[in-house]
Parts: C-alpha cells; structure tokens; sequence
C-alpha cells in the first residue's frame, strides 16, 4: 500500500503567492479576533474560583444561579460542563481577603437551595498567581522561541531560521485566533499544548529543510523554485502520514479524554492541521523570498587566475 | 552490515527486562491499609510501636495481610475498606486515648498490592497527581514582611533590656516602618548605646541620624540578617504546617517550600477542605503584652485617643483592655502548650512551657511588675484578641506559666492546641487551591487512559497495514516507548497527573514519527532501486540526523515548559522531555535490534516486507537518483 504515487515533482512553488496571500489573510484575521474579541482566559490566569458539582440527575441551573444569587453572590457564571449532570460555577476574584473561602460558601449555598450537589473540584487562584502564570507562560514563549532560533541558526543559515520561526509564529497566532474567535477557553494545559505544537512544527520545516539543502548539493541543473518543489514532493508522503499519526491519536484525546483534555487537544488539531501547511506552504515560499540559491550551499572552488569557465588551467 | 554485536542486543534486552520489571507494580494496584505515624518529633515508630499494632489488631479480632515498618510509620495492610476503617477506630482509640492530645497519626491509606520482592527493587507503582487520587492543593504565600516586622518588635524589646543591663538611659525605643529608632538626651549616651549594642546585636546596621535638636540612633537589619530571617520563617512555617497538618491525620502529605517565600501543601485523600483550610489558615501568632492600667487612659483611649504607644484590644468576652504596643515576648518563645486544671482552684488552665532565653525575659518581666496585669494576645490574620489577662502575683521563674481563668474546658483545650501547633513566624495566605473529588481522579485516570489505548491501537493498525513488517518493528519500538516511559516515571516516582498522562499520549504520536521517517527513507532507497540490505543500513543512518533534529526542537519547548511552567504544565512537560528522549532509544536503536534480528542474518535478502514500493515510471526512464 502507498498512498503517494507522485509521477513529477509538484509545482508548490508556482502557487507560492497564493499560498502566502492566504496565509496573511488568515494570520491578519487571527490578530483581528485576538484584538477585538481577547481570549477567554481560564480562572488560572484571571485568578478567582472554578467549582465543578455533580448532581445525581440533570442540573437545574436557574435554581443554581438562583441559590447563588439569593447568597451574595454577582458577576457569575453557571455552566454544564461535559453533561446535563455536571455543573461548572465560576466566580470572579473579589477584594475581600476570604475569597479563598468562596468554595465552601457556594457549596453551603448550594446545599440549602439546590441539594444533592456532590463537589467533583475546586480551583482557586489568588490574583497575584494567575499574573504570574501568564508572564511565565509568555517567558516560556519567548525562550521557546528564541531557542529554536538559535538551534536553526546553527544548524541552518540565517534564511531558513528566520522563514521557519516566522511560519510556526504564524502557526501560534492563527491557533490563539481561533481561540480567540470562538472563545474557547484558554488555559494553562491549552499553553502547553500551543509551545508542544511549536516544537513540533518547527521539526516539520527542519525536515524540508533538510532536504532543500541535501537536494541543493547533489542535483544540478534545477532552479531555486524547483529545488524547493522537488524537496517538498520527496517529504510530502513522510509529512502527512507522521501528521496524520499523531493526530490519530490527538483525535483519540478529543473524543476519550473528556472535558479536561478537550481544548488542549483541539490547540493541538489546529496546531498539527497548520503546522503541516504552515511548514510545507508558508516556510518554503519565505525561504525562497528571502532569496536561498545553490551558492550558498555548495562550497566554492577555488578561482585560479586565467582559468576557464571548467576551471582548466592551461 | 545490518547486524548488531552482541552487546547492543544485550542492552537492548536488558533495557526491555528492567523496563517491564519497574512497569510491573502498576498492574497490581492497591490495597487498603492503616497507617500509624509519630506525630510528635519526641515520639519515636520502631518495632515496639509495631509490635503493639499487631497486638492491639489481634485483641480486636482484625486480620491483616501484612505489616511493615518503614521511615513513615507501621503500615497495616488490610482486606477491604471495611475492616480498614475498624482497624483505624480500634488503632486511634489504643494510641490516642486522649483525642485532644494526639501523640500518633492514625490514617488510611492505599499500599500498593504488589508483590514484596517488586518493592524491595524499589519498584513503586507511578506516583498519581492530586487529579488522579483526589485531594487538596494549596498554595500559600508567605508575609515575609510581617516576618521581619515580628522580629524588629521582638528586637526592639532586647535592645531596651540590652540598654537596661548596661545602665544606658535612652528616651525611648521605637519601630518606625522597617527600623528602629532609639532616641537619646545627650552625645555620650549614644555612643555607649551605639558600642552596647553594636556587641550584643550583630544583625543591626547603626546609623546616627540627629533630628533637629534629638539624638536619634536606627538600627535597620542587614541584608544577610532579612534573608536568615525569611528563610528561618518559612522554615518554621513549614515546621509548623507538619504539625498542624499531622492532626488532620494524612498518610502521605507533601509540604514543600517552592520559590523564595512560598509553600505547597498537598493532602492526598482529603475531602474535608473546610477543615483543612481551617488548620492551615490559622496564622494566630501568640503574644505577651503589659496592660494599661493606669487611671483614664482606658476612657482616653475609648474615645478615640490612646496614650502613646497603647492600643485597645477586646477581651475574650468583650470587655476592652489597653494594652502597650511593646511586645514582652512572642509565640517564637513557647516550646509546649497543655490543658489542664489549676492546682488549687480546680479551674481550667492552660500550661505554658516557655524555652530559656523566653524563660529570663518572662522571669525579668513579672519580677518588675508584680501586681501589674499581662495581656495574652493571639493575632489572628491582623485581629488581636486578648485571650486572658491575668495579674502577676509575683515573680514566675523556670519557665512554666499558667494561665487560668474564664475558661472553659473546652477553651483551654482549644487554646492548647492552637498554642502548641506553634504559631507561625510569619502570616500566611492561601493564593491557590485545588480540591479533586476521589471519582473525579479517577475518570480522569479512565479518560486518560482511554485516549492512550484507543490512539495506540488505531496507529498500531495503520502501521502495520501500510508498512506490514517494518510496520510491526515500529509498533513494537513504539509499545517498548511506552514501557520505558512508565517504568521510568515509576523509577524516579515523578508525578504523574492527566496532563501528563495527555502527555504520554501526545509523545507516543510524535514518537512514531522517528520511525515514519525510517521506514519512509528505506523504502526511497528501494525504489532507488539499492539492495534491500544496503537499504535498511542506509535508511536508518540517514533517518538519524532528521530524527535527532526533530527531537530536539521540540525538546527545547519541552525543557521551556519545564522551567517556566507550574501546576499541571510542569506535569505536562516532566513527561513530554522524558518520552522525547525515551523514544530516541526505542525508534532507533530498539526497532533497529529487531530489523536486525529479523534481516540481517539472510545473506542474500531480496525483499522486505515494508508495504508495497510503487515506482514511477518516469524515474526510471531517467533513471536520476532521488534525493
């Protein structure tokens, strides 16, 4: 069995504008949406508190709401999580110092109004927390970044480590996008999973790289555009059936894993579907722009005074 | 050329044993148990304590499947929940047969149901996360300026005796913010101040600073001295929460200092939060004050005007005291705490037992103050309450005080209590909290699991289909991945919890990537048309520089992870970097023994069983070799 049966080598490169106008339009879509919608940042960023009951039939959420209102409670939010059973309160950070007691309040509350309510968690996160969270997960970010940098700088030249850093940010940005249009809850395990993605991606654009540079030093007689199209063909079998591993068994996460792991395995969805674009459509046609040839890669003999053009001396 | 010496397929080998070996315990899972610990640092567990479990078990009728003693306690393992809980009764009535004065820990807990010669490899089963087990976390910040401030006001208290003993006259002695200011009539005094305590207290920096017509001394505490006292007060804070925590009677707490000024405190098992929160919360400090008695000054202060240097606290019962802001002595000073009744009035008392340096200041204090009343405070989060204020009837020395009075049984049981868990050097705060229902940790464990199982098999049935052999290798290196990654977080007993476990998942779908690109290469080179032989050695030699750069790339974001992540990322990261560089091990050179083993002996190999290579037609008329 082969799924790739590729007579000649794919003319990516011809398309390479197109390639790069969709990839700006949705990147300058996803800082669009992040801009004007935020993220839906999760209690451990925001601080305040996350209580998840289980009832033993399906929840009344009015009554809930109801029973928390009628306590003092204002500003929030009563939710089914997973199941009709399962019910998910949140409620924001407060001045008062006894806001780390707020777990046990709503739970008093809840067993005079809304019985039967079994507590399954409580998270909460101190304000001071929460800004800590979100600096060391930008810090974490940044030095993800700024690692593979300089591991491609080393391993590559400058072109392919600036093209390949810019297609995994993009990668980034268009997941937090789609975070951020569809207001999905962004976490801690949701980071994990964008700076997992960003590793991995990145191990994608080495791999074409790779072949770029081995296809640059062995065949002649190919132009740039070309050289690129044949590295992306011989790779591309490899690509998706890696690509499409892994995400069986993200797919698996997404449909076992229940709530707790569904959005870090949808970051991941977005993260591999793009990564795999992002890598094969955008890093490649960047290298290109940036202006890679064959001079750089093959080193250059050594130019005797009154040869020929075949290096003869005579 | 694709043979193995012997050695590699003895490493090989030896990695796969030990891998099943310390993956074994956490097929066993695990049996209920008793535990019996010391709760006091005076109270020694060894096989006397042992010998009584058993004793006190066999009187009760309860039968147990094995006892042991290790470095925590007596570990009782018994048949069912049932009988454990009987045997926790019957074990808590023996040993505390004063509940308000526990000297042992009596809690359940789950020992894992492994076989003895499993656990004397020291192969444990995976140390499950709060999220998987059920249980509290806390975070608690620790006021490292309410430390220092405590130990300027017990400073400033010395500094006084200091000037005292060595006949210095000083016009007063106060903190002021972070320092303290020792106000002086003339020049002379303040040099021989400045030299007395420049000897006594090594800590200080001593600065003249004259104010107008004044002669001022400040004393600020030296750099050096602020670090010991934080780090002493996050010490005995975590001292303290030992203590505390023991009367909750948790078989497995973890209580460690994280960061500068911060403590985790887990209790695995604990479904009471109020209560645990309740414990750990209460920062009441403890501390000896002078009362105000002098005529008016009460009234004064009443209506809004305190004498210098007083201030109004309540009575337990209500009643308003003025009481001086010097402090005579704190909670730091007392060494034990017991109930008990008054020798001669038969009343509830409290008996204080207070440590040598504590003992000569209480002993100074009451001589010079006979018919003076003390105030007790407790501070609790900012708010003192005086807890009695007893009139000094005449010098107490030897360090034993009682305080009587007012009390209930009750009461003075209470204040015990709360005086001898130890008061905290310093206030803290709970700035994060995580409570996981016992069904919770375990769906979490199911969910997981699930995604693992069903993700492994659906790529195990893909591989073998499309690469067939090599596709087995490769699920074979994979499954070996999966096992090293288990035995190796039960080794190192490193936490495991869902976002480690989504980890695990995760890694083993990146993992089959190396041997993708293995099989891809060889089967390129096949259809280069080189010898099936010449293949293989060449596809897994080329793979290896991709595979090594693929790994790490990504090990970057892992380590990135691991060193700024917190909370479930970190659990996330531990085992992401782990799987990353187990599965360089078991793609190459695992899957690479068993090639080995399978082709390598044939001299004359035609075909290999790598799913079926489609050539072009085109790249053989032109027959250019492809890259």
């Amino acid at each position: 069995m082969e799924f790739f049966r590729i007579k000649n080598d794919i003319p990516f490169m011809r398309h390479a504008l197109v390639f790069n106008i969709i990839s700006l339009v949705t990147f300058l879509l996803a800082v669009f949406f992040l801009l004007t919608k935020g993220l839906h940042l999760s209690v451990e960023f925001t601080g305040g508190t996350l209580i998840e009951v289980k009832y033993e039939q399906a929840a009344d959420l009015e009554k809930i709401r109801g029973s928390l209102g009628k306590n003092g409670f204002n500003d929030f939010s009563v939710q089914n999580f997973g199941s009709s059973q399962d019910v998910l309160i949140r409620l924001p950070l407060r001045g008062e110092q006894n806001s780390a007691q707020q777990g046990e309040r709503v739970m008093a509350a809840l067993s005079v109004d809304a019985p039967g309510a079994a507590l399954q968690r409580v998270e909460y996160v101190g304000p001071q927390v929460g800004r800590e969270l979100a600096e060391n997960g930008a810090m974490a970010l940044l030095v993800v970044i700024v690692g593979i940098m300089i591991y491609l700088a080393f391993r590559f030249e400058w072109r392919f480590s600036v093209s390949a850093i810019i297609a995994n940010l993009h990668d980034v940005v268009i997941i937090l996008g789609f975070f951020a249009f569809f207001q999905w809850e962004f976490s801690l395990s949701v980071l994990a999973a964008v700076l997992a993605v960003l590793g991995y991606s990145v191990n994608e654009s080495v791999v074409v790289f790779d072949r770029v540079r081995e296809t640059f030093k062995k065949v002649r007689g190919l132009t740039t555009p070309q050289v690129l199209d044949r590295a992306i063909t011989s790779t591309i079998s490899r690509t998706i059936i890696t690509h499409g591993s892994t995400q069986i068994m993200v797919l698996s996460m997404l449909i076992f894993g229940g709530e707790t792991l569904y959005y870090f395995s949808l970051a991941l969805t977005i993260g591999i579907c793009f990564g795999i674009y992002s890598s094969v459509l955008v890093a490649s046609p960047l290298v290109m722009w940036l202006g890679v040839s064959r001079e750089q890669f093959v080193t250059k003999p050594k130019v005797i005074e009154g040869a020929n053009e075949d290096g003869a001396v005579v | 050329m694709n043979r193995y010496p012997l050695w590699k397929y003895i490493i090989v080998a030896v990695a796969l044993v030990l891998g099943f070996v310390y993956t074994l315990p956490n097929f066993y899972g695990e049996s209920p148990a008793v535990q019996v610990s010391s709760a006091k640092a005076t109270i020694k567990v060894d096989p006397r304590t042992l010998a009584r479990v058993e004793e006190t078990l066999k009187t009760a009728g309860i039968t147990h499947d094995g006892i042991q003693l290790d470095t925590v306690g007596v570990k009782v393992r018994l048949t069912d929940p049932n009988t454990q809980l009987k045997a926790k009764d019957i074990l808590e009535k023996t040993f505390n047969p004063d509940a308000a004065d526990p000297q042992y820990v009596v809690a359940l807990n789950l020992l894992t149901a492994s076989p003895r010669w499993l656990t004397s490899l020291h192969a444990l089963p995976m140390y499950l996360g709060l999220d998987l087990r059920g249980g509290v976390h806390f975070l608690l910040q620790v006021d490292m300026k309410g430390a220092l401030t405590k130990r300027l006001d017990s400073l400033s208290a010395d500094l006084r005796t200091v000037l005292r003993d060595k006949n210095v006259r000083h016009a007063g002695v106060n903190r002021e913010g972070e320092r303290i200011v020792i106000k002086f009539r003339d020049s002379d005094t303040l040099a021989k101040a400045k030299n007395a305590i420049a000897d006594n207290q090594p800590d200080l920096i001593l600065t003249e600073q004259p104010d107008g017509s004044e002669f001022r001394l400040v004393a600020t505490l030296k750099p050096e001295a602020q670090k010991k006292i934080g780090e002493f007060a996050l010490k005995q804070n975590i001292t303290t929460l030992h203590n505390r925590i023991n009367e909750l009677g948790v078989a497995e707490p973890v209580i460690q200092q994280q960061g500068a000024d911060r403590i985790v405190v887990q209790l695995p098992g604990v479904q009471d939060t109020a209560k645990a929160k309740d414990i750990l919360g209460r920062t009441a400090t403890l501390e000896i004050r002078m009362v105000d008695d002098s005529p008016g000054a009460l009234e004064a202060a009443l209506a809004g005007n305190p004498p210098f240097g007083t201030e109004v606290y309540n009575e337990r019962g209500g009643q308003p005291l003025l009481v001086k802001k010097q402090v005579v002595l704190t909670g730091d000073r007392l060494t034990d705490a017991q109930p008990g009744f008054d020798n001669q009035t038969q009343e509830p008392a409290v008996h204080l037992t207070l440590d040598s340096a504590g003992a000569r200041i209480f002993k100074d204090i009451t001589r010079d103050n006979v018919g003076k009343r003390m105030a007790i405070l407790l501070i609790e989060k900012g708010k003192g309450e005086v807890v009695t204020a007893p009139v000094i009837r005449s010098e107490i020395g030897g360090g034993r005080v009682q305080i009587s009075g007012r009390m209930t049984t009750t009461e003075a049981n209470d204040t015990a209590l709360l005086l001898r868990a130890g008061s905290l050097a310093a206030p803290m705060d709970i700035i994060e909290e995580r409570t996981i229902g016992p069904s919770l940790g375990a769906e979490n464990i199911k969910k997981g699991f699930d995604s693992t199982l069903w993700g492994f098999a659906a790529i195990a049935v893909f591989m073998i289909l499309y690469y067939q052999m090599f596709g087995l290798v490769s699920v074979i290196a994979l499954a070996s991945n999966l096992l090293f990654l288990i035995a190796l977080l039960s080794l190192l007993q490193a936490t495991l919890t869902l976002p480690g476990i989504a980890a695990i998942a995760l890694t083993l779908g990146m993992a089959i990537d190396a041997n993708v690109l293995i099989n891809e290469r060889v089967r390129e080179e096949l259809r280069a048309g080189m010898p099936p032989q010449a293949a293989i050695s060449e596809g897994y030699e080329r793979a290896f520089g991709t595979i090594l750069d693929s790994n790490i790339t990504t090990l970057i974001a892992g380590l990135a992870l691991l060193v700024f992540g917190s909370g479930p990322i970190r659990g996330f990261a531990v085992v992401h970097c782990l799987g990353i560089l187990t599965s360089i091990f078991s793609s190459v050179v695992v899957s690479r023994a068993l090639i080995n083993l399978i082709y390598g002996r044939q001299k004359k190999l035609t075909k290999v069983s790598i799913g079926q290579i489609w050539k072009p037609a085109a790249a053989a008329v032109n027959g250019k070799k492809q890259g």
